[in-house]
């Protein structure tokens, strides 16, 4: 099943998907273009995966890792898909396509073998980056990476039981519905039940929290006008559109 | 003397406002009143915890002229952020799990302010209106040297955020910008410091970062560690105080080998 949660008539609706379209509890169906689309899901704590592609890590001049780079995100970047994203008055502000994981149950201490168990299911995410505020301190700081509604995740929460091969789903991105990003799960560095494993030795991990797996290469710039789909194989597209920060005190 | 403060106690299903003695210890609530250590406290407020690092001079003076050389190649231009999870946040008296192979924990002894309302591209002169009160946070972190990369595996331990007892209005502390911080290890006093030494201020600091994110209503921003943070180890009970606001107390312990499915 494919879940969302759209705001229609003055509420909130937790909506499923019905052939495309967006199904209400009360039965109602609408398009895409009736609601306003929110994150999936209730999001708790946020964890994004840096340089977790190999071909993405080389494209920024980085060796490959011993550990994963893990760093967190406060809730005001979320926002879902169709939204609006400013642009602050910078030279590089890029897209990361990526494949978000659910979390659905308390995880401590979760073999790799077991890790899929913890998951609830997958969302897409568009982890915006605004490079030109990058600083070499918990890099990536948050002004580079928690710029407000600069992470989008949706349309849907595709449930687990529906994804049986999340480490075999294409990626790509369209700006202006132009290819410009492609790659493959396949190919990242640690794979998801490596992640739940990792963090779950160090921390507890509940209903709700999200990793944002990490992008491959292919990450170009992106100005006010533009429109940028981020999509997944079998999860979703991500609609997300550019417009000036008209009043940029940044 | 007694200030109007918000709290949350266990076994209450809202929070509640009362009259706090951060000197001696003890709240007054309705007829009944009673001492901090007999109570047993949740922490304060739901929000988002933001820390601040490198925001002492001392502890950025620490790194010395490494600020100027691989990785950072300079020092911070703006500031630097980290979270203390939802995992992290316990209340007054709870206590704080040492992983393993975890030998000390410095004690984070910092101020922590709470927020009042949505805050974004609010200038430092109006910075005052988006506080609500201040509490007292111990933000426990496994000794590291860099700050390069993000520090979850030092800083987001279960348990690693202490919070409170309380969060005194604001209204009752004024500025918060010269009070004085101190931590205890086992009762001894063990770090004593001063927000007068930041180098933002609270309200420059709540301007330039609210100048690139949003922050909430209930969310707490700690304004930075000092340098020289003493180390605790499991047995201690630690103790975190700042002058007017309170005292948090809690004890280390070990942490339970591998629970399993929790």
């Amino acid at each position: 099943m494919k879940r969302a949660r759209v705001a229609y008539g003055g509420v909130i609706h937790e909506a499923t998907e019905a052939a495309g379209r967006v199904r209400l509890g009360s039965g109602e169906l609408l398009e895409a273009s009736e609601v306003v689309w929110l994150p999936p899901f209730e999001v708790q704590t946020i964890f994004a995966v840096g340089l977790n592609y190999a071909d993405h890590a080389q494209e920024l001049a980085f060796k490959p890792q011993q550990e994963p780079l893990i760093f967190l995100k406060g809730p005001g970047t979320l926002a879902g898909h169709r939204a609006r994203t400013r642009r602050p008055a910078v030279s590089f502000m890029h897209y990361e396509c990526e494949l978000a994981v659910v979390i659905g149950r308390p995880a401590r201490h979760v073999p790799r073998a077991e890790a899929y168990q913890y998951v609830a299911g997958y969302t897409v995410a568009n982890d915006y980056a605004i490079r030109d505020h990058l600083e070499n301190y918990y890099r990536p700081n948050f002004r580079a990476k928690n710029w407000d509604a600069a992470t989008l995740l949706g349309p849907w929460l595709v449930d687990a039981a529906d994804v049986p091969d999340p480490m075999n789903l294409k990626l790509q991105t369209r700006v202006n519905a132009e290819l410009t990003q492609q790659g493959t799960t396949a190919k990242m560095v640690f794979d998801v039940p490596f992640l739940i494993e990792y963090l779950s030795a160090f921390m507890t991990l509940g209903p709700g929290d999200v990793i944002l797996t990490g992008t491959p290469e292919g990450v170009v710039n992106v100005r006010p006008g533009d429109q940028v789909l981020t999509e997944v194989e079998g999860i979703g597209e991500l609609l997300s559109f550019i417009v000036e920060d008209t009043a940029d005190a940044a | 003397m007694s200030k109007t403060a918000w709290l949350n106690l266990y076994g209450h299903p809202a929070p509640l406002c009362a009259e706090v003695d951060p000197q001696h210890h003890s709240v007054r609530l309705g007829a009944r009143e009673f001492s901090v250590a007999a109570e047993r406290w949740e922490v304060p407020t739901r929000g988002n915890v933001y820390g601040v690092a490198l925001n002492f001079r001392g502890a950025l003076a620490a790194l010395g002229a490494a600020t100027g050389a691989p990785p950072y190649q300079a020092p911070p231009r703006a500031p630097i952020l980290y979270l203390k999870p939802r995992n992290t946040r316990i209340g007054y008296g709870a206590p704080i799990p040492i992983p393993a192979g975890v030998e000390a924990v410095a004690v984070g002894a910092t101020l922590g302010v709470v927020l009042a309302r949505s805050t974004y591209r609010v200038p430092a002169s109006e910075a005052a209106q988006c506080i609500a009160g201040y509490t007292v946070v111990n933000d426990v972190t496994i000794p590291h040297e860099s700050y390069y990369r993000p520090a979850l595996k030092q800083k987001c331990r279960d348990g690693f955020c202490p919070i409170g007892p309380w969060i005194v209005e604001a209204e009752q502390l004024g500025a918060a910008d010269a009070v004085a911080i101190r931590a205890y290890v086992n009762g001894k006093l063990a770090l004593e410091n001063n927000t007068a030494n930041l180098i933002r201020p609270i309200h420059q600091l709540i301007a330039e970062i609210s100048a690139f994110m949003t922050l909430s209503a209930g969310d707490v921003l700690l304004v930075g560690l000092p340098e020289n943070l003493p180390l605790a180890r499991v047995g201690d009970r630690v103790a975190v105080e700042i002058e007017g606001i309170g005292r948090l107390e809690n004890p280390l312990v070990a942490e339970a080998a591998a629970p399993g499915r929790s």
